[in-house]
């Protein structure tokens, strides 16, 4: 009996059969990708994506000079050079970020004690060159001020967890 | 009689009309890349190409031209003739077969009385193409990817041989069109089904699509006598591989769903023209090839070999001594 | 009749000189190509003949499974050229005595060649009777299956021995251990898998 059975499963393809259904059904479910240039998936507050310099909301800017990111950077990518300001306060005159060698971990977030480098919800800066990834603090200073709603809004977001 | 009578006119007309199979052929290869990835998104939930044009709809467009732009590149080892020869033969075998592909009735460039002989002298060259490149390519990947498309090809022919001869035994022509005019009251897919699903399963192996595509075998070996083609000459190859896929569509429709034949002869059914059946039929056996690709892995080479010539071969040679012997004892045959 | 001529003399010198290029060629591969070459060539001949059925059973044949195993064997070769040319003169001798034989038979052959009487009328009809609606295929299915079917099985029973020999001269039995896929394939759980409670500590 097993073996008619068998000899009638394989004769009838039926294991052929039943794949090929699967797939068939497959092909009416929902899709589950994304039509990724035109549509995106939600990222979350704490997404550590492309970095920026945060200004307060009377335009000056964050950054102290501290240091603390560049000291706990473990990819070393963070450079800063620092003199004071006509006005006395210390602010910096050199912030580049090396973006080929961070790593994303987010530290120089953590590290710093008045919110100015962050990083954002973008991740879509891929460039031509290396050398358009060497970040200065200009173009650092440009994408705070592009992505500040947003920026603001993520850390509101977070705030109750830290 | 003049020259231009004689000589120019005819000539013009031949081109014309071989131009008005070939064309299409063309655009509809390029649009069965696109129905194919789109039919094996949708089978594996995915999308498919979306970005160029509506839906996707230019991708193939601007995958010729990107194909075209591009350097081709002749390895320094390559045997440079044969290697340029043999993805121009592959393409070329594809489109030439198509001379005596009934449309509808009376539409054939070439109603030659043995135009299954024909179509099958022509699928059997398909080979050369891709034993040519292996070995010009000078690369040990090509060359077992040639080995193996020699070896396979050759198996699966002989049972598709004995299965079309068995089909000729219904018929009592070799003609094409008189092939279909036999099946205007039962396709051959029923009275002679297994026959069917056996020279189906042979023309994907004919085809080297999935899965029977080892002498491509991308991970294994690397894309096989394809492994050294860039730009237009891989394209050819694309191209030519899928031709052939829409050729032995058009070969399994001929010689079993009845071609240009409606499925129910009364009136809602016959009003639609013979040409739209002919491709709407094409496009199923197309879809059957995509979904196949779609849900089935890759075979063994050895299990390939068996699968050939110890399952197929016996039962397509038992079938034709069935037939005839059905034929002869009912009194079927045809006068 | 002018084009056909043309065509005539077109393919003949191809066949002609792609026959030529066979036994000059210095690689071989390209020596089966031109083969293939020569094959196609002589279907076109053929066609041109009205025998279209031999043409075709000449390409499927001969170029469709015959020159591909050739092509198979061929480039598998590993071909030394200074190796290959060494002997020649050596055996130059030899060589030249059986050549000669072979022309001076030839010559032979040909001396003795008469049209047969009655033969120039068959050249003008080539194709054996139009009129009566027989096609090539039926014709030659007629005289194979009717006239010539002991020459014909007899024929076919020779390609068998050949075939039958060619295995027992190549068939070496070999003590590997054979997958049979039925068999996994049929394989039950309960056939092979013992299921043991195994204490801890105390191994099976």
């Amino acid at each position: 009996m097993a073996f008619i059975d068998r000899a009638a499963r394989s004769l009838l393809m039926t294991e052929l059969l039943s794949g090929l259904g699967l797939t068939l059904k497959a092909m009416f479910k929902p899709k589950v990708t994304l039509n990724y240039p035109y549509e995106k998936g939600p990222i979350s507050p704490r997404f550590r994506g492309e970095h920026a310099l945060r200004r307060y909301p009377n335009g000056e800017e964050r950054c102290i000079a501290c240091k603390l990111c560049e000291a706990i950077c473990p990819a070393q990518a963070i450079t800063i050079e620092a003199e004071p300001r006509e006005d006395g306060s210390r602010r910096t005159t050199r912030y580049d970020i090396d973006m080929t060698k961070c790593i994303y971990c987010g530290f120089c977030q953590e590290a710093c004690p008045v919110d100015a480098i962050v990083e954002g919800p973008n991740f879509e800066f891929s460039t031509e060159t290396r050398e358009e990834l060497y970040y200065n603090k200009q173009k650092l200073l440009e994408n705070g001020d592009r992505w500040e709603p947003q920026l603001a809004a993520n850390i509101a977001a977070d705030a109750p967890y830290r | 009689m003049g020259f231009w009578d004689g000589y120019v006119w005819p000539l013009i007309l031949i081109v014309l009309s071989v131009l008005a199979i070939v064309v299409p052929i063309i655009l509809l290869v390029a649009y069965l890349t696109y129905a194919e990835r789109k039919v094996m998104g949708a089978m594996q939930l995915r999308q498919g190409p979306m970005v160029v044009g509506p839906f996707g709809l230019l991708q193939p467009i601007a995958d010729g031209v990107k194909l075209m732009a591009k350097e081709t590149i002749i390895p320094s080892g390559a045997n440079r003739v044969v290697f340029i020869v043999a993805p121009m033969l592959t393409f070329f075998l594809a489109l030439v077969a198509w001379a005596v592909i009934p449309f509808d009735d009376g539409w054939v460039l070439a109603n030659i009385n043995v135009g299954i002989l024909y179509l099958f002298a022509i699928s059997s060259l398909g080979v050369y193409g891709i034993v040519m490149a292996g070995w010009a390519s000078n690369s040990r990947y090509a060359f077992l990817g040639g080995l193996r498309s020699a070896a396979q090809m050759v198996s699966y022919e002989v049972s598709m041989g004995f299965i079309i001869i068995s089909v000729l035994l219904c018929v009592g022509s070799l003609n094409l069109s008189d092939i279909v005019r036999a099946q205007q009251d039962l396709w051959f897919c029923i009275p002679l089904f297994p026959m069917f699903v056996i020279f189906f399963v042979s023309t994907v192996a004919e085809t080297n699509r999935l899965p029977f595509d080892l002498p491509e075998g991308e991970s294994e070996i690397a894309g096989g006598f394809m492994v050294e083609y860039s730009a237009m000459t891989y394209a050819l190859f694309f191209l030519g591989e899928y031709a052939n896929m829409i050729l032995m569509s058009g070969m399994t429709t001929v010689l079993f769903l009845g071609g240009w034949l409606s499925p129910f002869a009364f009136p809602p059914f016959t009003w639609i023209p013979g040409v739209i059946w002919f491709a709407l039929k094409v496009a199923a056996c197309l879809f059957v090839f995509i979904w196949i690709r779609a849900t089935f892995p890759r075979y063994r080479y050895d299990q390939l070999m068996r699968l050939g010539w110890k399952v197929f071969l016996p039962a397509s040679l038992f079938w034709i001594v069935l037939t005839a012997g059905a034929l002869i004892a009912f009194d079927w045959l045809p006068k | 009749m002018v084009i056909q001529g043309l065509a005539f003399y077109l393919f003949a010198l191809i066949t002609v000189a792609a026959g030529v290029m066979v036994i000059t060629a210095r690689n071989p591969v390209h020596s089966v190509l031109y083969l293939i070459l020569a094959f196609f060539n002589s279907a076109a001949l053929f066609l041109l003949m009205g025998a279209e059925f031999v043409a075709f059973i000449l390409i499927i044949v001969y170029v469709g499974a015959v020159a591909v195993l050739f092509l198979f064997v061929v480039m598998m070769l590993d071909i030394d050229f200074a190796r290959l040319r060494e002997g020649v003169v050596r055996y130059l001798p030899i060589g030249a005595l059986v050549g000669l034989v072979l022309l001076v038979e030839l010559l032979v052959v040909l001396g003795a060649w008469t049209i047969a009487p009655g033969g120039e009328t068959r050249i003008a009809s080539p194709q054996p009777s139009l009129e009566s609606g027989l096609t090539n295929t039926e014709a030659l299915g007629n005289l194979i299956y009717t006239d010539y079917v002991y020459a014909f099985q007899i024929a076919g029973l020779i390609l068998l021995v050949a075939m039958i020999g060619a295995i027992v001269l190549t068939l070496r039995t070999r003590t590997v251990r054979r997958q049979r896929i039925a068999d996994q394939v049929n394989r039950r759980p309960e056939e092979v898998l013992v299921i043991r409670k195994v204490e801890p500590g105390e191994g099976i």
